[in-house]
């Protein structure tokens, strides 16, 4: 199982998050956070993996990692 | 000692809870006592507000007496909650004294927070309360040609397919009315699609595409600039339009947050056996919970079905088994006289399937017996 260097300081579990769905769970959370916050998105979509980065990128928000456990995956994401 | 439960809020969850319990429970024998607190007299059943604007139903439609629905060994207090202390396990009240429990369920819901984007109370109209669905249906019986935009802002909000029956009550409805034609309707939403559930956005784009909706997808205002009526989105993008229709932030009660039990007022629990991550004995049910489903009136109702099971098996001195597992319902109106619905769990995603006139009229039908489900029957 592989770690992140990066710890969050607030982590969001969507794992099997049906509506409205992981995306949807951090634009709610980082939407209502202050600048700096690192949030940790844990999710069970594959398609999470580009859909988080995609939106985050429009968003001028910051993508720090993603990482691959045995059942779900992590994202760290930096509000800018 | 007879253990008392109670349950914070009288909506869906509270009401069907409550009612639930006191099928179960022995409660003239004293093997527990049920207390609803709600902070008014009444229960309102919000999906009543989405055929309002549309001039379908009235304000008066969408409540009853609590106090008719509840079982009438319940003890119904009309007060409000001010504070939690999970470590007495002690309520205070706005203007009664502390109010001790054993059991604490809290079903508070979610709260309306459009001052959290600037210019929205001024700038928007939204169908998410009374008040708000009879001022949207005056501005739309005058709305004769121009912009409509639907605006999905919130995130969370209740009910996720009402944003898109919305759209497309509204299209049919101006159809109906001959405007149509000099109305452009434009649907917003947060991510790249026009809704969470992929199953049901790809169901409904072919029929924006057939119905001429247009659709702006990652699209989350952050300011709305009433004077020129225009949106201004976290991702750097602009829309004008002459009726903005919002589905507007929302939070849980602040005491929620206050207690420890969860931010912006949504309890953090358990997603199965809904029991609050940081308090003992304490639970939650309906919006409140943070679970991994929607904010809908069906999720509520399930929940308050699989608690009661739990807490009846509590006070017995059981091992509890019944679990939540995600079941959630949804109809979802495609115009002004065919549905569709959805249902799906944890487990299993949603599959749409094709409209018809069956199940509009089934949702409509349901509607109506509502109340039976508010008396713990149905």
């Amino acid at each position: 199982m592989s770690e992140s260097e990066y710890e969050a300081d607030v982590t969001i579990d969507s794992r099997g998050a049906g509506c409205p769905g992981p995306l949807m769970d951090l634009i709610g959370k980082i939407k209502s956070a202050d600048a700096g916050m690192v949030f940790e998105l844990q999710t069970t979509d594959s398609s999470s993996k580009n859909d988080v980065p995609e939106w985050v990128e429009k968003a001028n928000h910051e993508l720090l990692d993603i990482v691959d456990h045995d059942d779900y995956w992590s994202i760290f994401v930096k509000k800018s | 000692m007879t253990q008392r439960i109670v349950i914070v809020g009288g909506g869906t969850g509270g009401a069907v809870l409550a009612n639930r319990l006191a099928d179960k429970l022995d409660l003239e024998n004293g093997e527990a006592e049920i207390v609803v607190i709600n902070d008014g007299p009444d229960h309102v059943y919000k999906p009543t507000f989405l055929y309002i604007p549309f001039g379908k139903r009235t304000v008066e439609d969408a409540s009853q007496p609590l106090v008719d629905l509840l079982d009438r060994r319940v003890d119904l207090v009309i007060d409000r909650v001010e504070a939690i202390d999970t470590s007495s396990k002690q309520l205070t009240m706005a203007t009664g004294d502390p109010m001790p429990y054993d059991y604490l369920v809290l079903a508070t819901g979610s709260k309306l927070a459009p001052e959290e984007v600037p210019g929205l109370k001024e700038g928007g109209h939204h169908f998410y309360d009374p008040e708000g669905a009879a001022r949207l249906r005056d501005a739309l019986a005058e709305f004769e040609s121009g912009h409509l935009v639907l605006s999905v802002i919130g995130v969370p909000h209740m009910c996720p397919a009402a944003p898109l029956e919305f759209v497309f009550m509204a299209d049919e409805w101006l159809r109906e009315l001959g405007r149509r034609d000099d109305i452009e309707i434009t649907y917003t939403y947060p991510i790249q699609r026009i809704h969470g559930l992929e199953p049901v956005a790809e169901w409904a784009q072919p029929r924006f595409d057939e119905k001429g909706i247009n659709a702006e997808t990652f699209f989350n205002p952050e300011e709305i600039d009433a004077e020129n009526q225009v949106i201004k989105t976290m991702e750097g993008t602009e829309l004008d339009y002459d009726l903005l229709v919002a589905i507007p932030p929302h939070t849980g009660d602040p005491m929620i947050e206050a207690a420890g039990l969860g931010d912006n007022g949504w309890v953090e629990v358990d997603k199965h056996t809904l029991e609050a991550m940081h308090a003992e004995d304490v639970y939650a049910i309906g919006d409140t919970a943070d679970v991994p489903t929607s904010k809908a009136g069906s999720v509520a109702h399930y929940e308050a079905g699989a608690l009661a099971d739990r807490l009846v098996s509590e006070l017995h001195g059981q091992v509890p088994t019944d679990r939540y597992g995600g079941k959630t319902i949804c109809f979802i109106e495609a115009g002004m006289d065919e549905g569709t619905f959805i249902e799906f769990d944890y487990e299993r995603p949603p599959e749409p399937r094709p409209e018809n006139k069956f199940i509009h009229w089934a949702k409509l039908a349901y509607n109506e017996s509502y109340w039976l489900t508010a008396r713990g029957h149905m």
